[in-house]
């Protein structure tokens, strides 16, 4: 049997087509997102009533700033969706970690950073909790996550209804420790002649960070895996349980890191920070081309995603409509990134 | 030579000849597996030695599928002993089956559509480079070693990027079966590696389970396809409705015999009578005039 070799493989194959580059951009999964926002860019730099304003330096600034504070979200989210699993208790989470963060600081007293290293073990438990329940029942994580997002917003009401009587703490711009952490979370940077926060480093760092850990560890080859087919991943040595738990501690952590963004800017926190977060994050995921099934996404697509939210909302405020249109535009982006991004994916499959 | 009472027999149940005083690789000592109600298996024995090809034969639902995924760790005996290289062992998972040198190629294949084929030959066994907080998957050795085992194949990969999805039937077996032989250290579980393929394909195949077999890997190979099974195998082992015929090796039974104790006998004479009507011209005209041809 072992006696006929198989032939000498040819060096080329013949059936390789030759590769157009502007075909293989529209087969990757975030040139849907990529052209949605240079062509939402167009709209509001041409028409002439918001040109003027969504042009300037402060028109940018404005809207990378609302673009920074989903995307922060979004790259923790892109990859739990990735992963086959959504989260819907980050709204909530933001909630909880600025009250947590402020009733210590404010109320008891303590410095401002043992305050939010409780609000952060606060976040990592909630989200540990949901991917605990998630794999050890086998349910679905949105019913999962939309219990824990009640019932985490109705814990924070409550209990800070409790302590304080009030459902706002303010006065955090007078705790120990304040002015070094509002410099990490909440500095604005001079570039000529406007002031850029820093939350827009922390957006891009983790866009860098979160697709280096996709495209380039072992981990993300897992975050595939785990996403396109827990059964199989299982089955070649894939610690299964064990991804979906950290990536849901990571969707925890940035909601964490968001509430901190704005707890330190704003100086103050209310009960219903961050509601309905959830679902605008969950909306620049699948903009930016991932599947709502696992297996198949990009990192920088829902950072693209969180961008044409950003243009969308201050672009309406520049070009003069009622911001009401705001939520019409984002559905309807949301319908046509759906569309769009199926065909991408029948053509990454190979179809015409 | 066993003993039920005490547990784990005291040695392997089917000693093939001329292995006296050999360990087994891996050797399942009156296993049972019930889901449920449902009994897959029923006080099966079987056991693979260095250097052979055991064929485990059965129609389908005898059980071959829940008894290698027993083997590989996927699920673990309701009752039963097993024990690999002599040591008795309880896999809770593929991961530690895989560890011990066990490299299986699922009947499902075990494959994500989407992810590229180079990604899916080393998911779980990702080779790294770098140190801790900057350590990477070595994404270029990867594409190097895949190209290179599916050239070993035969295969020549357009791209090792396209998704596995986007290969043939065959291909993408012969993914699953180059990277069960790059992992499995020790041996090899093929379960119907054959079924979905053509003729040349398959031969690829078997071509490949000797080649391992001459290096020394115990290999089990799942089929219901006897002319596969037959001219490869060392013993075989029939499995019915989970529960085993026992382990003959090739001396002991001809390829007609497998056959039948595969088809439960009768099944095949009627098939063989029935078969013979159309061996008569006139049959076979009166067919073809039937279906308008
Ligand atoms: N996870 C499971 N739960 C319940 N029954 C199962 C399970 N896996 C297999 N079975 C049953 O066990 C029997 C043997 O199945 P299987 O091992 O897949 O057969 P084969 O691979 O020989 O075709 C079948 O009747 C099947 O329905
Ligand atoms: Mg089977």
């Amino acid at each position: 049997m072992s006696a006929s070799a198989a032939p000498a493989p040819p060096q080329t194959d013949e059936r390789v087509a030759k590769v157009n580059p502007i075909r293989q951009f529209f087969s990757r999964p975030e040139a849907g997102a990529i052209s949605g926002a240079i062509a939402i860019w167009l709209v509001f730099a041409l028409y002439p009533v918001s040109q003027a304003g969504f042009l300037s330096a402060r028109g940018t600034a404005s809207y990378l700033e609302v673009a920074a504070e989903l995307g922060i979200l979004a790259v923790p989210v892109a990859l739990l969706m990735i992963g086959g699993e959504f989260d819907l208790s980050i709204g909530s989470v933001i909630g909880i970690c600025g009250m947590v963060t402020a009733m210590l600081a404010t109320e008891i007293g303590w410095n401002i950073w043992p305050a939010l290293a409780v609000a952060l073990l606060v976040a990592l438990a909630i989200g540990a909790l949901n991917g605990f329940i998630v794999v050890r029942t086998g349910l679905p994580s949105f019913i999962v996550t939309l219990a824990t997002l009640f019932m985490v917003r109705g814990l924070t009401i409550a209990l800070t209804r409790l302590v304080t009587g009030r459902t706002q703490i303010g006065k955090l711009k007078e705790a120990a420790g304040y002015d070094s952490a509002a410099f990490i979370f909440a500095k604005e940077i001079p570039i000529g002649g406007i002031t850029l926060p820093v939350s827009i480093l922390w957006w891009i760092g983790l866009v860098i960070v979160g697709t280096w850990l996709l495209q380039r560890t072992q981990f993300g080859n897992w975050i595939y895996g785990v996403g396109g087919n827990p059964h199989a991943a299982r089955n070649v040595g894939v610690p299964v349980d064990k991804v979906k738990i950290i990536l849901f501690m990571c969707t925890a952590a940035s909601a964490w890191l968001l509430s901190t963004i704005q707890a330190t800017t704003y100086g103050g926190t209310d009960v219903l920070r961050g509601e309905n977060r959830e679902f605008y994050a969950i909306i620049a995921a699948v903009i930016g081309g991932n599947l709502l099934t696992g297996g198949f996404g990009s990192v920088v697509g829902a950072a693209f995603g969180a961008l044409i939210y950003g243009m969308i909302q201050q672009g309406v405020v520049y070009a003069g409509i009622d911001a009401d249109w705001v939520q019409f535009f984002l559905g309807a982006m949301l319908l046509v990134a759906v569309l769009v991004n199926r065909a991408i994916r029948a053509r990454a499959m190979g179809g015409k | 030579m066993t003993d039920r009472t005490s547990g784990i027999p005291d040695s392997p149940i089917e000693v093939p000849p001329g292995r006296q005083g050999q360990t087994p690789l891996l050797d399942l000592r009156h296993v049972s597996k019930h889901f449920g109600r449902v009994i897959a298996l029923s006080d099966v024995s079987i056991n693979v030695y260095p250097g052979e090809v055991m064929c485990l034969l059965g129609d389908n639902g005898a059980g071959k599928s829940t008894l290698i995924k027993v083997l590989c760790g996927v699920h673990q005996p309701s009752d039963g002993a097993y024990l690999v290289e002599g040591t008795p062992v309880r896999f809770t998972s593929p991961r530690e089956a895989l560890d011990a040198g066990i490299g299986t190629v699922y009947q499902d294949l075990a494959m994500i559509p989407l992810m590229s084929v180079a990604r899916n030959f080393f998911l779980g066994s990702e080779p790294t480079k770098g140190v801790v907080p900057f350590r990477r998957f070595d994404l270029e050795f990867a594409d190097k070693v895949t190209r290179e085992e599916m050239a070993k194949m035969g295969i020549i990969l357009r791209d090792t990027n396209q998704p596995v999805g986007t290969l043939s039937g065959g291909e993408r077996q012969c993914v699953a079966i180059a990277r069960a032989v790059y992992f499995g250290a020790k041996v090899l579980i093929l379960d119907e590696p054959t079924a979905a393929l053509g003729v040349k394909e398959a031969s690829v195949v078997l071509r490949y389970i000797a080649q391992a077999r001459a290096r020394g890997l115990g290999v089990v190979f799942i089929t219901h396809n006897v002319d596969h099974a037959y001219p490869i195998g060392d013993r075989f082992t029939i499995l019915n409705r989970g529960r085993s015929y026992g382990t003959f090796t090739k001396a002991e039974v001809s390829h007609a015999e497998v056959m039948k104790m595969m088809a439960g006998g009768e099944e095949l004479e009627t098939l063989a009578k029935e078969l013979e009507k159309y061996e008569n011209p006139n049959t076979i005209a009166a067919i073809n005039a039937a279906s308008g041809n």
